[in-house]
């Protein structure tokens, strides 16, 4: 049994058995399903050798495979009339879904094939505005939230070597920080907060310092609609969030000590 | 309003729009021009900026107008704005072609079709807004429904889902009756 494959990523087990058609030259309305039953395990076990991670599906897989080829091998007398069907059902429904497979296949390649956004054709940047007018705002969730600071976390710069200062920054002075930014500007967009966050952990002391003040609910985060800038502004006084926040920090000094 | 100046305003407008610009929209803001002379304005800016190679064309994408950049010019444009090429897996585009055919497609009707479990890539569709629940299907666990949205339209350049290839129709087999494309088309033109 030669098992010099080309080993590809296969996007599951019907795009394994396609590709072991095309090899073979076969078509899909005719297997040979022997061959190709040997040729799909031989597959699996060389993909069980890399330590590839193979999902359940390419197992059931072989099993259908296995039933069709045991069908195939029963003398014809020796199957009982109902079997013979259920294993001739096994290779028509078999194929079918080969069939079915291969045309959205298809179609997917000729998707690929259009004039993708940002890979072929471009339109003009637009910046985001910096004080959006919301409409009928939404509330976001916690997950959208995150979400967001994934996008902000990946907008850091890989790990550059330089020589390390550590700045040290509580939330609590963030807090005070982001509640400042917000008298001056009254609303602010969440990217725009962390733009001179140049660290990981400054992301993630701003972030929690957010976290707080909308739990001190000092400041309101809301989207006018999915997917839209997420907006930032105060809530009730800021002056008075600011008093808060004085106050526990004092609280907790007396507190350390 | 002189053919001219309307011209100008229409190319001025695709200019400043965020995304695709529809002729209702363009109607509205240019008073004292019809929807038949921003057309023929239109289709004199797509003629004249096609004819004369220049550097953005403009394109009917996901119902309405956008400038673009011509193929051409995508290594360029990629060069100056730098970052990540858009990456489009196979496991994205077969899912995206099932549920743009298929639509309102269950999760278990895309695995059935593509015989793998799909979770992952329907939550990054959803991430990515190319996809959105449209409904649920009356069955037992009511599961949604999903169908493709604008910004698929936008990402594939096409204008309505009737710019979808024509499906690969099958000699020997029947298979399950496939959705008419113009319904398809008509039916999704509405909600979006």
């Amino acid at each position: 049994m030669s098992t010099n494959f080309q080993l590809e990523i296969f996007e599951g087990p019907l795009d394994l058995l396609l590709h072991l058609i095309k090899k073979n030259e076969v078509n899909i309305t005719d297997i040979p399903i022997a061959t190709i039953t040997e040729q799909y395990l031989a597959t699996l076990e060389l993909m069980q050798t890399l330590n590839l991670d193979m999902a359940g599906e390419f197992l059931v897989m072989a099993a259908t495979l296995i039933h069709i080829k045991s069908r195939t091998l029963l003398p014809e007398s020796d199957a009982e009339t109902d079997e013979d069907e259920e294993g001739g059902d096994a290779r028509e429904e078999l194929m079918k879904r080969l069939l079915e497979y291969q045309r959205f296949k298809e179609a997917a390649g000729e998707l690929g094939q259009r004039d993708v956004l940002t890979r072929d054709v471009f339109v003009r940047a637009t910046a985001p505005t910096e004080k959006p007018v919301p409409t009928a705002f939404r509330e976001l969730s916690v997950f959208e939230l995150l979400t967001a600071l994934r996008r902000v976390l990946e907008r850091l710069p890989k790990d550059e070597f330089h020589e390390v200062t550590l700045e040290k920054i509580t939330v609590r002075e963030k807090m005070t920080l982001v509640l400042e930014r917000l008298r001056d500007d009254g609303q602010v967009m969440f990217e725009s907060l962390f733009t001179d966050a140049g660290t990981r952990m400054a992301v993630i002391v701003t972030f929690l310092a957010m976290l707080e003040l909308v739990k001190i609910r000092a400041i309101r985060i809301f989207q006018d609609r999915l997917d839209g800038p997420i907006i930032i502004e105060a809530a009730v006084g800021v002056e008075q969030a600011a008093e808060v926040i004085a106050k526990e920090a004092i609280e907790e000094d007396q507190d350390g000590r | 309003m002189e053919g001219e100046s309307l011209k100008s305003i229409v190319e001025s407008l695709l200019f400043v729009a965020e995304g695709p610009l529809t002729l209702q929209r363009l109607a509205e803001v240019i008073e004292g021009a019809d929807k038949s002379e921003i057309t023929a304005a239109l289709e004199q800016i797509r003629t004249d900026l096609e004819s004369n190679r220049r550097g953005v064309r403009l394109v009917e994408v996901a119902g309405g107008y956008q400038l673009r950049t011509p193929k051409e010019n995508a290594d360029w444009v990629k060069k100056f704005l730098g970052g990540r090429p858009a990456r489009m897996g196979r496991a994205t585009l077969e899912t995206l072609a099932i549920v743009a055919y298929r639509q309102p497609v269950t999760k278990a009707e895309i695995e059935a079709i593509r015989g793998v479990d799909v979770d992952g890539v329907v939550n990054t569709l959803m991430e990515r807004s190319l996809i959105r629940a449209v409904g649920r299907k009356d069955v037992p666990g009511r599961p949604f429904l999903f169908g493709t949205t604008p910004e698929f339209l936008q990402l594939f350049n096409m204008k309505d889902l009737s710019e979808l290839p024509t499906l690969k129709e099958l000699d020997e087999i029947t298979l399950p009756e496939p959705v008419g494309e113009g319904v398809l088309a008509e039916g999704i033109d509405e909600e979006l």
